[in-house]
């Protein structure tokens, strides 16, 4: 009798994980079929999407994902971080809809993918304010990054030994900052930190300290932002194009995104999210740029 | 006529069928023991294939990743891959801590067991189980907070440097050791300690020449454990180091860790690219090193003499 009972409750829990794994399965295939049979019109969106990439754009696509859901309620959109690599390699896999880079595929060697900018990320060095330094002219900028000034004092500022916070080599904000602020020039040896945050904390702590942060982090007086060739990395500034180091924020699609991707990334470019959401963020609207820039670095006016 | 019941009925029958304990228990054993071991040969033998593919695909030179000191991978014409400085690092960083991190453990474990056998242990079981509680990117974060300014305050150099991830870490494993060391000290039999309290030795000399040299595998083998954590963390280290590539010239200079590297570089660059790929040869070069680690610890395990 308890044999029998026992091998009742063996029998039960079995058909139970069949019948959850079924379950599961059919409502993966549900969703997929959801998301690609949806006939364009006014019927209402349903699916979900999975971002991944980039984690200077991710708190811009998770804020624009939660206010779209909350207008299309059948929707569910997931954002993961891991990186512009891993966003670029899981989009190009098919792991996920949409990647988001900071930089151009191309610059990392990926094709086949349609590119939709959805922000720009202005960035600037920042400097502890020790320091005393607020305008640098480019050259000299060159320079301390590459090593040749190793001093703060002679560039006028005050009698302290120059220490360099990189980002790793692989880091899309050091190939935009090396590009467009230091003209190509490799950078000497230095701390080196990933995350923006750990950036802006050790220079605001280690004297002489000179790293480079995206605009949004300039929020508190512990760094200073510096104005290269006297111009202010203001927002106004990077739109005309009179402040050069900038970069485009991609959500990279698969070929054509289908109808609940596409719909999102209409949602990001739309005036709604361009006027609000992004200043909100520190992010540069994409839509009132008056210069744009292509993979290889060109910049035109528009 | 008396009847006859035949033995086969007589007999006490086996109320055993396969779902009761013997059969049962084996398939759970055997196929826990199954996932286990298919696990770590899937987890090499992916890492191996991962790790070559740098050099088979990309054609890195395996020389030069393992001898050269120049870490430059962005360089557009002539990228150059070389992991030494890393290595060295991660070897610098983990000997270094061991160097703290082992006579403490041991003192404490023989404070443990010989000096305070009772109370010692009620004090200092608890608070090395906290140490071991809390996750490594606290300590790498106490670590940035306050190591890393009081040295550059107080020591001098940046506070980035080999210093800081020697005692960050060296707090780290400081739990593993003194917790092996622990269990080798008591389980000396009592006899070796009679023996020589009978011969007159005091109780320093008991512990320096008999209880010291009869322990001494287990307590190289907690050592070198506490060197495989050393060496395979990342977090903790990544934040106080600096992770500078190229090489320390002095304790408080700045430095890079194979791991630390991994970390920085692996959510930026892109599945199969050469970038991805020579992270990889490093993900193997760690593999390698920690069952290096593995053999030291077994070839002293059959050392051990009690």
């Amino acid at each position: 009798m308890k044999n029998f009972k026992k091998l009742g409750l063996l029998m039960m829990l079995a058909a139970l994980m069949v019948f959850a794994a079924a379950c599961g399965g059919a409502a993966d295939k549900k969703d997929g079929n959801k998301a690609d049979n949806k006939t364009a019109g006014n019927k209402e969106l349903s699916g979900s999407l999975v971002l991944s990439g980039s984690t200077a754009l991710q708190p811009l696509a998770s804020a624009a994902a939660e206010e779209f859901m909350n207008k299309n309620t059948k929707v569910s959109i997931q954002v993961n971080g891991g990186g512009s690599g891993t966003g670029l390699s899981q989009v190009s896999q098919g792991a996920v809809q949409i990647g988001n880079s900071d930089v151009f595929a191309e610059e990392k060697k990926i094709e086949g993918l349609k590119d939709n900018k959805v922000a720009v990320v202005g960035m600037t060095a920042a400097v502890n304010p020790k320091a005393k330094i607020k305008d640098i002219k480019k050259a000299d900028l060159i320079k301390v990054f590459t090593g040749k000034i190793t001093n703060w004092k002679e560039l006028g500022g005050a009698d302290q030994k120059i220490t360099l916070v990189n980002r790793p080599e692989s880091s899309g904000t050091r190939a935009v900052f090396n590009k467009f602020a230091l003209d190509g020039a490799t950078p000497a040896q230095g701390i080196t930190e990933d995350a923006s945050n750990t950036v802006k904390k050790i220079i605001a702590e280690t004297p002489g300290a000179i790293g480079y942060l995206a605009l949004s982090y300039f929020t508190d007086d512990t760094v200073t932002k510096l104005s290269i060739d006297s111009v202010e990395a203001s927002n106004e500034n990077i739109q005309s194009g009179k402040f050069p180091v900038w970069a485009y924020e991609h959500m990279y699609t698969k070929g054509e995104a289908n109808e609940v991707a596409k719909a999102f990334l209409d949602y990001m470019t739309s005036d709604e999210v361009q006027t609000t959401l992004l200043p909100k963020q520190g992010y540069i609207p994409v839509t009132k740029m008056k210069v744009e820039r292509d993979a290889a670095g060109k910049t035109t006016n528009k | 006529m008396e009847k006859v019941v035949p033995a086969k009925d007589r007999l006490l029958k086996s109320k055993k069928s396969w779902m009761d304990g013997e059969v049962r228990g084996r398939i759970l054993v055997f196929l826990s023991a199954i996932i286990m071991i298919a696990a770590t040969i899937s987890i090499t033998i992916f890492i191996g294939q991962k790790g070559l593919q740098a050099f088979i695909n990309n054609g890195v030179s395996l020389i030069e990743f393992l001898t050269s000191k120049i870490w430059d991978p962005t360089n557009q014409k002539n990228p150059v891959y070389g992991a030494l400085p890393f290595i060295f690092g991660s070897f610098a960083v983990t000997f270094l801590a061991a160097l703290v991190a082992a006579p403490l453990g041991i003192g404490a474990a023989i404070f443990m067991t010989e000096i305070a056998p009772s109370w010692g242990r009620k004090v200092l079981q608890p608070v090395i189980e906290l140490l071991v509680g809390i996750p490594s990117v606290v300590y790498g974060f106490i670590g940035l907070t306050v190591l890393v300014p009081f040295i550059r305050d107080h020591v001098g150099g940046l506070g980035f440097s080999l210093l800081s991830g020697m005692i960050v870490l060296s707090v780290m494993i400081l739990p593993t050791i003194t917790t092996i060391a622990t269990d080798a000290m008591a389980t000396i039999p009592k006899a070796l300690r009679e023996g020589s309290y009978a011969l007159g030795a005091t109780r320093w000399q008991t512990i320096r020449k008999v209880l010291i040299p009869a322990a001494m595998p287990s307590l190289l083998t907690a050592i070198v454990l506490g060197m495989a954590r050393a060496f395979g963390e990342a977090l903790a280290v990544q934040m106080v180091i600096g992770n500078v590539s190229k090489f320390p010239h002095s304790i408080l200079d700045a430095s890079g860790t194979l791991t630390t590297i991994i970390t920085l570089n692996m959510g930026n660059t892109t599945f199969g690219s050469v970038d991805n790929n020579v992270l990889w040869s490093m993900g193997l070069i760690l593999l390698v090193i920690s069952f290096v680690f593995i053999l030291i610890i077994r070839y002293l395990s059959a050392r051990r003499k009690i």
